[in-house]
């Protein structure tokens, strides 16, 4: 019997020398006889196991890993194609608590399914979302979203069902369906699995999106800093085409509905609804002010509903398994399940789903293990770099939309960074403002000018002139930010510097600073 | 050597031939150019503009808004390493420092000998196997030393 042997093609693994092993297999199984296939797969998300090799084995699928080429022939003495036991064994996959212990909706195929079969996705449960809402009523599908609690999975937390609504309420003879997918967060990569991982969960939930509000026209806006997202893309939406999954009659029903993928040009603030449909529209990145909302005049002046791709691809499976199912899931207002991604200075870092509500201490310490260095966890930044650096003594935050804001944070796109103790506070701060500065779009001054007198003022406090003077101009001029800037990209910088400035004073003081210069 | 005047124009052509019917099909467009040349050439500008029936202020507006598109050609490699949080929580900043030193040259620049361009990046995904960088568009993780001289020796080929 044919055996399966999976190596990821995610970017993850593909960085830790993924292509080498596969390559490496190829030529075991040639060089043995065996009769075998290699399927690149995703991503499991467990990226300090990456390269992980796993085998179809009678039990089910065995890991091993991380995985070097060199390693590959002494796994085929192993008894690899077996299972057989070895150094780098990890066991059934399903059973390395990091995976068990999670709640696998969205991500549900991701790592699992050949991301470019369209039956394997079919076999593994995809396309029944959809099924469903060709033989529906728009106002039903948008209900179910709506009853659903799903809220925008980029950042802001909106209810998808609501913007929804407004798009199908909406008169025009052209609506579109636009992915943002310029995941630009440090610290997140949820998207980036998703498209390198499931492709056709995105596409499927673009396409329900489309029949719910009557947009026949979908655009995934893809960052260039994701080259193997943007080929993978590419190639499903061409299968989906072919498979009648897309095109003028989507599963055969009268509903149209095509896609198209876009790259970015590396501008961070593109990721900003309004500033990434100028970008698409071939304009410059610059943020346009609301209202006018996208749901009534977004992209090209057309009702628009424009979501994160965690969002889309999480509306399959409610659509499939109805919005009860979904809603049970999580805490307070915030519903379902959110795919946290553990980055930085962590010893397992990598993608964990799970109903909203853990605590921030479980997820850093129990799931995440610590610091990679050994060393102790100083801070911890959730939601990129316009997100709050948190001290352990918050680590009791759960996560929830309204618990990060309680807290003076925000749990953004999910995405939690660990830093250990030889973080600089001062200097993330000042990183903060710089990295405002380098890509505000120049629209509104108190982002333009804001972050550029921010680094400044912070340099200034790193130099011990006029301290306490300087943290006071610094505080008032993150409110003025916060307050005056036109989108989150200068509005939230003040979260970083100033939880930076609240939480670790002593990095702030002029003796820290003098220490730290020597 | 840059291509000739009119050359740059006929190839200009060509790439905006590609892409005009698409919905907003400048960054396409200007997507297509670094693709054919390398970078951006100052004469594809006005031949943008004629075909797109849009002002050269705009279409330079475009061009120098992102970060992607170049107005000089590149070295023959182009190496980007990740100066973003996740990656400095690693040493993002000692990368920078060893493989400007290796290189012997800053960011935003190339080597006399053409050999290689060295930028930064902010965030390429890889924040579960950080430090990282791009190397020709293929994502390398966990940057050391061994690595960096590896990159380092392998751009001066």
């Amino acid at each position: 019997m044919s055996v399966t042997i999976y190596v990821p093609c995610d970017s993850g693994a593909l960085a830790l020398g993924a292509e080498k092993v596969a390559k490496a297999i190829e030529s075991e199984i040639a060089a043995r006889g065996i009769d075998a296939r290699i399927v690149r797969n995703g991503s499991r998300g467990l990226y300090w196991l990456e390269p992980m090799v796993e085998v179809e084995t009678a039990d089910g699928r065995v890991a091993y890993g991380p995985v070097a080429a060199n390693d590959v022939a002494s796994l085929f003495d192993a008894g690899l194609v077996s299972g057989g036991s070895h150094r780098l064994s990890l066991g059934k996959t399903e059973d390395i608590p990091f995976l068990a212990k999670q709640t696998r909706l969205t991500f549900a195929r991701v790592g699992i399914t050949d991301p470019l079969s369209l039956d394997d996705y079919k076999s593994h449960g995809g396309l029944r979302g959809l099924e469903k809402a060709v033989a529906a009523a728009p106002a039903d599908i948008v209900k179910t979203v709506t009853d659903s609690g799903l809220r925008g999975r980029g950042g802001a937390g909106f209810p998808t069902g609501i913007k929804w609504n407004t798009v199908l309420q909406a008169v025009a003879d052209r609506k579109y369906i636009l992915c943002n997918a310029d995941e630009g967060d440090s610290g997140t990569f949820a998207d980036r699995m998703i498209m390198e991982g499931d492709p056709f969960v995105l596409i499927e939930g673009m396409a329900i999106a489309g029949i719910a509000t009557g947009a026949t026209k979908g655009f995934v806006y893809i960052r260039s800093e994701y080259p193997h997202a943007i080929a993978t893309m590419t190639r499903a939406v061409e299968i989906a085409r072919k498979r009648g999954v897309l095109g003028v009659n989507v599963l055969g029903s009268p509903n149209a509905f095509d896609i198209e993928i876009r790259s970015g040009a590396g501008a961070y603030v593109c990721g900003e609804e309004t500033s990434l449909m100028n970008s698409l529209e071939g304009k410059r990145g610059v943020v346009r002010a609301k209202p006018p909302l996208p749901a009534i005049q977004g992209l090209f002046g057309k009702p628009t509903v424009i979501n994160n791709v965690i969002s889309l691809a999480s509306v399959p499976i409610i659509m499939d398994r109805g919005a009860e199912f979904y809603r049970d899931f999580g805490m307070g207002r915030s519903r379902g399940t959110i795919p946290i991604q553990i980055a930085g200075n962590v010893k397992h870092g990598g993608l964990f789903e799970a109903a909203f509500g853990l605590s921030l201490g479980e997820i850093v310490d129990d799931i995440g293990g610590g610091t990679a260095t050994g060393r102790p966890v100083k801070a911890v930044q959730v939601g990129g770099p316009l997100g709050a650096y948190f001290p352990r003594k918050l680590f009791d935050t759960p996560f929830d939309y309204e618990a990060f804001a309680a807290k003076d944070g925000l749990v953004g796109h999910a995405g939690i960074v660990v830093f250990d103790d030889t973080a600089d506070m001062l200097k993330q701060a000042r990183f903060a403002m710089e990295f405002c500065a380098i890509e505000s779009c120049g629209k509104c001054t108190p982002c333009r000018i804001g972050s550029t007198r921010g680094v400044e003022t912070i340099d200034k406090i790193a130099a011990g002139i006029e301290p306490e003077k300087n943290l006071a101009l610094v505080t008032d001029l993150c409110n003025t930010m916060k307050f005056g800037s036109l989108c989150a990209l200068g509005g939230f910088t003040p979260y970083p510097v100033m939880s930076s400035i609240n939480h670790f004073p002593d990095d702030f003081k002029p003796a820290a600073t003098a220490v730290a210069a020597e | 050597m840059q291509p000739a005047g009119t050359e740059i124009a006929s190839r200009t052509s060509a790439v905006i031939n590609e892409f005009v019917g698409l919905e907003g099909p400048l960054l396409p467009i200007l997507h297509g150019l670094q693709e054919e040349f390398g970078f951006v050439p100052d004469e594809s500008l006005p031949v943008i503009a004629k075909a797109l029936n849009i002002s050269n202020a705009e279409v330079h507006g475009v061009v120098t808004f992102y970060h992607d598109y170049r107005r000089h050609p590149a070295g023959r490699h182009v190496l980007k390493v990740c100066q973003a949080e996740a990656c400095q929580s690693m040493g993002s900043d000692a990368v920078a420092a060893r493989i400007k030193q290796l290189l012997g040259i800053g960011f935003h620049e190339t080597t006399k000998d053409g050999s290689v361009t060295l930028e930064p990046i902010y965030c390429l995904g890889l924040c579960a196997c950080a430090p990282a960088a791009m190397l020709d568009g293929e994502v390398i993780g966990r940057l050391d030393d061994d690595k960096l001289e590896e990159i380092a020796a392998e751009v001066r080929l």
